[in-house]
């Protein structure tokens, strides 16, 4: 076996399993999920500018604390205004103790951790002994970088292994590869640079890091069109993984955000019943 | 690991024709038996070892390192048109397992040793070794013993010069693999000349 595969690794030929006619999502369908790829541009009411940098919807993030490593990420698939998926499941298995971040198209990320998963589980096969966080890492970022013209992802890996430990490792676009204590990712990451760099601290416990990646997830949510739905978080340590979910009316509301209202009849009941005046 | 490097020629510089190889920066391999069929396992065993780092991004664990070159040496049994290698290789290296030790055989067979020998003197030298107490042992301590094991296993009679070769990996040369230092080098060889001497006086 490994006397072939390794041919085989490095390579995503525009062979088979690649739509010839794939070409590159423009302005008009931003983030996860590019449908229209294979349709003539649609004219939107917006003027595409194809020189601004490609914002990836989404919101995704990884924190690691004392022990372990909180994943978390928005639910929110959009192309263009509309919103594809509402309750979608950005989190992605890639061993028993390794999990990925997807950000960017759908198709690329998920086709890479499928790809990702199965060498992986391979390597386990022939290690004799789980994968570790780092080897998972190399992997993605290997794929993304020998095909960064063709591919459109930007993700995190997270982990935990019997050897270093919790560790994140950020894969952003051009496939760089980069250890981090805490990373984020996708179009509403923008928002959260200030807020880390104010709240993040080393040492965490494991409540007090999975409830700053909810609270991080909820302000991006707030201010990026392209994210939201609920909050979904992943937590990985030496006794396992635990997934968890935030409905969205769980999540608290920010400055300048409105409060919930039921129908416009109730607010117009309770107030005067006389004809508005000029 | 040691080993004993018959001098066929007086012509012969000192230090040339090794017979132990660095594979890895954390590992390497002793050869005994047909030096060119030896050359071509290390070599198998150099591309291994960074491929492998160049597709998981860390150095190969010694256990899969000796995996894939048994896998090669056992290749060269199945096919008609191939021969078997005509030598066996002690395969030592230190990784985030500990240091961990492996021979391969001809057959393709390869284990896990706490000591081994392969080679003319094998048997007399695998009975020194398992009189030592190698858990206790520390890596310089280990050096000694095994210059006076080489030099005790060596024939008088029939094989006349030898020169000792020698390379460690442990926790004192950073857990690369490298030549013993000099120093050390004619300190083990100073004591095994003097254990030789005595058990000759005996």
């Amino acid at each position: 076996m490994h006397f072939t595969w390794r041919r085989g690794l490095l390579r995503l030929s525009t062979g088979a399993g690649w739509p010839s006619s794939l070409r590159f999502p423009h302005q008009s369908c931003l983030g996860f999920g590019c449908f229209c790829s294979r349709s003539p541009p649609i004219e939107v009411a917006m003027d595409p500018d194809h020189n601004a940098p490609h914002s990836m919807g989404t919101t995704i993030i990884g924190v690691t604390y004392d022990g372990g490593v909180v994943l978390g990420a928005d639910s929110r698939t959009s192309t263009g205004m509309y919103v594809a998926n509402r309750t979608s499941d950005k989190i992605t298995q890639l061993t028993d103790n390794v999990y990925i971040c997807r950000s960017g198209s759908a198709a690329d990320s998920q086709i890479v951790s499928d790809y990702v998963r199965y060498f992986l589980h391979q390597h386990t096969i022939q290690l004799g002994q789980p994968a570790t966080v780092k080897v998972a890492a190399n992997l993605v970022r290997l794929l993304s970088y020998q095909n960064k013209n063709m591919l459109q992802m930007g993700v995190i890996v997270g982990g935990w292994d019997k050897y270093e430990g919790a560790q994140i490792y950020s894969v952003p676009l051009g496939g760089t590869i980069l250890r981090q204590p805490f990373a984020i990712g996708g179009s509403g990451s923008s928002y959260l640079y200030g807020f880390f760099d104010k709240e993040w601290k080393e040492g965490m416990s494991k409540d007090e890091a999975e409830k700053l990646v909810v609270e991080a997830v909820s302000l991006a949510i707030a201010r990026d069109g392209a994210s939201g739905g609920v909050v979904r978080t992943v937590t990985i340590n030496a006794d396992g993984v635990a997934r968890n979910f935030y409905t969205g009316d769980s999540l608290p509301l920010w400055h300048e955000e409105l409060e919930p209202q039921d129908s416009l009849l109730d607010i117009l009941s309770s107030s005067s019943a006389e004809p508005m005046s000029t | 690991m040691g080993v004993e490097k018959l001098i066929s020629s007086k012509m012969m510089l000192a230090g040339s024709n090794r017979r132990i190889h660095s594979v890895h920066r954390h590992s390497g391999m002793a050869v005994a038996g047909l030096a060119a069929d030896g050359r071509q396992i290390v070599t198998r065993a150099k591309s291994e070892a960074t491929s492998y780092e160049r597709v998981y991004g860390e150095p190969i664990p010694v256990k899969e390192l000796a995996e894939r070159v048994a896998g090669y040496v056992h290749l060269c049994t199945l096919y008609w048109w191939l021969r078997p290698f005509g030598c066996g290789v002690l395969l030592g290296g230190y990784d985030r397992d500990g240091p961990q030790l492996y021979m391969i055989e001809p057959s393709g067979v390869s284990y896990r040793y706490f000591g081994a020998a392969i080679g003319k003197g094998r048997q007399a030298a695998k009975t020194e070794i398992e009189k030592l107490k190698l858990s206790e042992l520390t890596c310089r301590e280990g050096v000694i013993e095994v210059a006076k094991i080489i030099y005790a296993v060596h024939d008088e009679a029939k094989d006349k010069a030898f020169e000792l070769e020698m390379s460690w990996v442990c926790d004192e040369s950073n857990r690369q693999h490298q030549k013993v230092p000099d120093d050390l080098l004619e300190e083990a060889k100073a004591a095994a000349k003097a254990a030789l001497e005595e058990m000759d006086a005996d």
